[in-house]
């Protein structure tokens, strides 16, 4: 089993597969079916975004660890524009059908840990992570 | 001159390398050598002790061989491995065997005590040899027993969590009370956890017994916060995109003002007084009807009758 | 992706049948509006059962289909979302408004019936 795979993001195409691929990985961390779902939602939100601003990138997956407690690392990065006001993008006045909405406040919504890195002109990374819950299982 | 001095005082020699490995063999053959007579004296002490209830003979000497060896290996290489895989094992056992701490620890504190009083024995005229000898072996007794006990405690744990989850999925009940009608009585103090376990149980509930109708009565719940708020509008949004509304009841004019000045839209929400107006709300959504049966049949009269 | 479209009486029913590209969707928005007025038909059905994600993208892109539908005077029913994605969906903050849901395919067309027997013109939610 992969502890890292990274997924080359071109066209609206690899959206699916970045997310189908980030399920296929946390399964076997123990997540249940709607935290699956959560996190295949919340990569195809931000996968979507390098394709919408970027046009490429990448999306890396990895399994993590931190003391007892076992996870998902999802990192988006792209060279591309970069986001001018990351504040702003952050705010929760996430419209439910403009384009403009950048969706990344949803996402964080969706996920344990949510980091965001960009600068104008240089692009951006995201680092998102989920946490299995120990007391579920 | 001073320095020969300070040299003379010190008493015991800092071992070397190869001198604490010949040490370290020489202490597994004499713990090999005796193995039989040793394992012997720590299943009397322990059976004295009481801790061996609930065995059989045949446990008690399979069990009894393997710890002893497996300590006798983890002296002589230094690795934990087979412990900890050992230690994970039995735990699952024992705690499923209900088993208590006190054996489990007691047990091992035993065989400790077994093995040191073996080395006094043997040491007894030479302090140095024996504190050379305890310098290697009571690290490895005192991490065998830190192995045992925390396999012990996370095997607990993990039950005791099992528990919790079933208690609390069994607090907060789905009932069917009708074709396609459920209610969910939420009693007691939310937390964010507890919150998204009651959406995800009611959401699963309304697929399995194609539901119309949710009626939440909140009567139980003291008080809400933003996060709660959150949680309940998210509840009735998510059973929409399923096709069931959500009839909330029991709103206390505490709550009630909670949730006005936290911006939720109380009009878009279908709330109604108490619990049976919900219910009676919800028969008219599901298009039922309730008729009073005739006098004759119904129990009243039936009692005036006997009289 | 081909999704199958079936002609029901009145109705059109779209059951998708494994995850869409985004282009998909466009497409299948495109050939059921384009039906709609071929047929002239009064309902039509989105099954979505089978996708276990519904983002951003695919809920405005139903929104605008159920819109550009209404349009041509019929109503949409989306059945067949799942627990999880229901629960995603409202994480995530996307609303279906003013498009019509039920549970399944069975749910879905006694909708359609009730609404359109009763002569409910009202338009959106």
């Amino acid at each position: 089993m992969e502890n890292e795979v990274c997924i080359p993001i071109n066209s609206e195409f690899d959206i699916v597969t970045a997310r189908q691929k980030g399920k296929e990985m946390a399964v076997p961390l123990g997540f249940s079916n709607t935290e699956l779902t959560l996190i295949a939602t919340a990569i195809s939100e931000v996968v979507r975004n390098i394709v919408e601003y970027a046009r490429s990138g990448e999306l890396c997956l990895n399994i993590v660890r931190e003391g007892d407690k076992r996870g998902i690392a999802v990192i988006a990065s792209d060279r591309g524009p970069g986001i001018p006001n990351i504040k702003l993008a952050m705010q929760d006045g996430y419209s439910t059908g403009k384009s403009l909405g950048l969706g990344l406040p949803g996402a964080k919504r969706l996920m344990d840990e949510f980091e965001i890195v960009s600068e104008v002109g240089k692009g951006t990374k995201i680092t998102m992570k989920k946490w299995v819950q120990k007391n579920v299982r | 001159m001073k320095k020969r001095r300070i040299m003379k005082k010190e008493k015991i020699s800092q071992p070397t390398p190869e001198s604490e490995a010949a040490l370290r063999q020489e202490l597994v053959e004499h713990f090999r050598e005796k193995r039989e007579m040793l394992r012997q004296q720590w299943v009397q002490h322990m059976t004295a002790k009481g801790l061996l209830a609930g065995l059989t003979q045949e446990e008690i000497e399979t069990e009894s061989i393997t710890i002893y060896d497996t300590v006798i290996v983890c002296l002589e290489t230094g690795e934990y491995e087979d412990a900890q895989t050992y230690a994970a094992r039995m735990a699952e056992r024992g705690v499923l065997r209900g088993m208590t701490t006190e054996q489990i620890i007691g047990g091992l504190l035993t065989l400790r005590d077994v093995y040191g009083r073996s080395l006094f024995e043997r040491y007894q005229h030479d302090m140095e040899g024996l504190s050379a000898a305890l310098d290697i072996y009571e690290p490895v007794a005192n991490k065998i027993l830190s192995i045992v006990a925390l396999s012990f405690i996370e095997e607990r744990e993990k039950i005791v969590s099992q528990q919790q989850e079933a208690i609390k999925e069994l607090s907060t009940p789905v009932l069917q009370v009708r074709d396609q009608l459920l209610i969910l009585p939420i009693i007691g103090v939310i937390d964010t956890h507890r919150a998204r376990q009651l959406t995800e149980q009611l959401l699963r509930t309304i697929r399995a017994k194609r539901a119309k109708v949710v009626v939440m009565d909140i009567t139980g719940v003291p008080a809400v916060d933003s996060k709660i708020a959150g949680h309940l509008v998210q509840t009735v949004d998510a059973s929409k995109l399923m096709g069931a509304t959500v009839v909330v009841t029991g709103i206390s004019p505490e709550i009630a003002q909670t949730l006005v000045t936290l911006g939720v839209d109380i009009a878009k929400m279908n709330t109604v007084g108490d619990l049976q107006g919900g219910i009676e709300e919800a028969d008219q959504l599901l298009g039922y009807k309730t008729i009073r049966i005739e006098p004759e049949t119904s129990l009243n009269h039936q009692e005036k009758k006997v009289q | 992706m081909l999704v199958p479209i079936l002609k029901q009486g009145e109705y059109i029913i779209a059951s998708i049948q494994s995850e869409l590209s985004d282009a998909d969707l466009l497409k299948l928005r495109d050939d059921l509006v384009r039906r709609v007025s071929e047929f002239r038909s009064r309902g039509v059905i989105v099954d979505v059962t089978v996708l276990d994600v519904m983002d951003s993208f695919a809920t405005r892109t139903l929104r605008s289909m159920a819109h550009m539908i209404m349009l041509r005077g019929a109503e949409t029913v989306i059945v067949g979302i799942q627990p999880e994605v229901a629960f995603s969906m409202v994480q995530l903050g996307l609303k279906l408004e003013g498009v019509k849901t039920a549970l399944d395919l069975e749910e879905g067309l006694t909708l359609l019936d009730n609404r359109i027997k009763k002569g409910d013109k009202k338009l959106g939610k």
